[in-house]
């Protein structure tokens, strides 16, 4: 009996091995219909952007870099960056990120000024589902421009929660801001900012009381520079737990780096940098 | 009611018959076909799951599971993939004892360990696990559920999930009668519900996930955490070890070295990355590099552990 079952598992299609990563990939026909299809996005579309017309081939202006599969549904990295340079008469308003089947599909409203220099933004989001995700750019000019990828979930033990939930809400709060590299006046230089925090969508049920985790998340972050605006971000439980984004401002003189990030219970968490006459130090935390 | 003189290679193509008819019979009967068991030490069998992903063809037979036989009762330790998984371990053990399932222990929430934990409700054992079992089957659980649907179909049904109801926070004791299992919670590793399992009497210790043998690691906890716990682990006397995945004929503490190198290198390997301000989407690409040719089932999970490994190492 043993045998007999050991031949079957011996029979047992082995699963495909490696999967293509990094390079934008065509989508097959059945996601290219799942994007162009999606019921979800067209009530997004419709909530957000009305009947504007939007450019669909809006790869020539974004590079929008997503994986093939979440590989691990709790941390996938996106980037949206586009590809104009900004001018205070054409630029990059606004990038908006859609995850068609996550619980919350508008998962990220991103602004962005002049004073970004690039209008980038790396970040890493949850993914469950097998879905369409969407860059969309936003112009001051009111164009409106989409990228769209098919992004397949993980199987097996990955899961959108987080790992070590007691350590995540124990370090709630804990904010870097920082420049890795010697800061260059009047061009674009790259910044990053993390926050500690558990950022729960509230959607995991208790199986033994029946009662959901009350949702806990960050719901903006504004980044300025000298007092101007250069970045921020409208999001939700979509983005992973301790939210990461990387972007630009262009600072023009000596000023202050500063960033607010603010969560559902209103809790307020500022970080800033003092970037120098010459240079700003680097790597410098501010917590 | 066969004829006496029937030629002998009709005789074994009856037998063979037999053997294959009687499995579908039992089977049929049972719903399910015993797994293979292996008795590692006296009393305590395991069943080595394939290293594959779960799909329709493996039921989620993917993981090691089995049962440690006292002199009162049974306690099974990991219940497989699915509903159908854990019937096929309960077939095997019934194959071995009639003793009651006193205890069924989960290592960890990991879905290849647990979804067949319904297959042994009606025996009402106490299911027992780590003290945050419980908090991380909720909020995973039900993603664990839909994501079996998707891999394994209509045999996923019934792969109900059932919370311990009783905990480990620290150290526990079972006794099987005439034989007593020492629990132990571990922080942060693995999962951040480790548990490992050991039999005074045989010095088994029953490692689950916290080793893995032959297929890469998954990293679903922390990785300073779980190089921690392999130090100490390693200095634990032990004459037989069972892995979560691969052979459970392993020398100790040899065969912790393997995985401690892929983690040791994965998280040096990060810090590189990190200090020179490379991005996460980058660093997956090529962390631990080295170690590919060294695991199966590397690409399917290796950027996966970088990108764990990277959010947590971002932060020292």
């Amino acid at each position: 009996m043993n045998a007999v079952l050991k031949v079957c598992l011996a029979c047992a299609v082995l699963m495909s091995g490696a999967q293509a990563q990094g390079e934008p990939r065509k989508a097959s026909p059945a996601e290219t219909a799942a994007i162009e299809t999606s019921e979800i996005w067209a009530k997004v579309r419709t909530q957000l952007f009305g009947q504007r017309k939007i450019d669909p081939n809006a790869d020539s202006l974004i590079e929008f870099d997503v994986p093939v599969r979440a590989e691990d549904a709790a941390i996938v990295p996106v980037a949206m960056r586009t590809r104009i340079i900004a001018t205070p008469e054409r630029f990059v308003s606004k990038l908006y990120l859609i995850i068609d089947k996550n619980p919350s599909p508008i998962s990220a409203i991103f602004s962005f000024t002049p004073e970004s220099g690039r209008a980038d933004i790396e970040t890493r989001v949850r993914v469950e589902e097998y879905t369409p995700i969407r860059a969309i750019a936003e112009l001051n000019t009111g164009e409106l421009y989409m990228a769209a990828r098919f992004i397949k979930a993980s199987g097996g033990c990955s899961a959108p929660a987080g790992k070590d939930a007691e350590a995540a809400l124990a370090n709630v709060g804990k904010i870097r801001l920082r420049v890795d590299r010697e800061v260059r006046f009047n061009e674009p230089n790259l910044v990053q900012l993390m926050v500690s925090h558990p950022n729960t969508s509230g959607l995991a049920m208790d199986q033994l009381t029946r009662l959901y985790a009350p949702a806990y998340y960050v719901r903006s972050v504004a980044v300025s520079y000298g007092g101007k605006p250069v970045f921020s971000a409208d999001v939700d439980f979509s983005i992973s737990e301790n939210p990461h984004f990387r972007f630009y401002f262009m600072p023009r003189a000596a000023g202050e780096l500063k960033a607010e990030v603010i969560d559902t219970r209103d809790k307020s968490f500022v970080a800033s940098l003092a970037v120098g006459e010459r240079s700003a130090s680097a790597a410098t935390d501010a917590r | 009611m066969f004829g006496k003189r029937l030629p002998q290679p009709a005789i074994l193509v009856l037998v063979v018959l037999a053997c294959v008819c009687g499995a579908r019979a039992r089977a049929s009967d049972d719903r399910t076909a015993p797994l293979t068991m292996q008795e590692v030490a006296a009393g305590i069998y395991v069943h080595t799951g394939a290293h594959e992903e779960p799909a329709a063809a493996n039921r989620g037979d993917v993981a090691n599971i089995g049962f440690i036989v006292g002199k009162r009762c049974v306690a099974v330790i990991d219940t497989g993939a699915s509903l159908a998984v854990g019937q096929a371990l309960r077939a095997a053990l019934r194959a071995v004892t009639p003793l009651p399932v006193c205890f069924v222990i989960n290592t960890h929430v990991h879905p290849d360990h647990i979804l067949g934990n319904a297959a042994f409700r009606d025996e009402h054992p106490a299911f027992v696990g780590h003290a945050k079992l419980p908090a991380a089957m909720a909020a995973k659980g039900p993603i664990y559920q839909r994501a079996l649907a998707r891999e394994i179909g209509a045999a996923a049904e019934g792969s109900d999930l059932i919370a311990p109801g009783q905990t480990v926070v620290e150290r526990s004791e079972l006794d099987l009668g005439d034989r007593v299992l020492e629990l132990r919670a571990w922080k942060t590793a693995h999962t951040d519900n480790d548990l490992t399992v050991f039999d005074r009497t045989t010095g088994t210790l029953w490692l689950s996930d916290l080793l893995f043998a032959e297929r890469i690691p998954v990293l679903d906890g922390s990785i300073r955490g779980w190089l921690a716990a392999i130090d100490e682990l390693s200095a634990l006397p032990a004459r037989h070890v069972v892995p979560g995945h691969g052979s459970p004929n392993l020398q100790w503490p040899q065969a912790m070295a393997p995985q401690q190198v892929y983690l040791a290198t994965l998280a040096a390997d990060i810090r590189r990355a990190l200090a020179n301000g490379q991005s996460l989407a980058r660093t997956v690409e090529t962390a631990a590099g080295t170690e590919r040719g060294k695991w199966l089932l590397f690409d399917q999970y290796n950027r996966r552990n970088a990108a764990a490994a990277f959010a947590e190492l971002e932060w020292e």
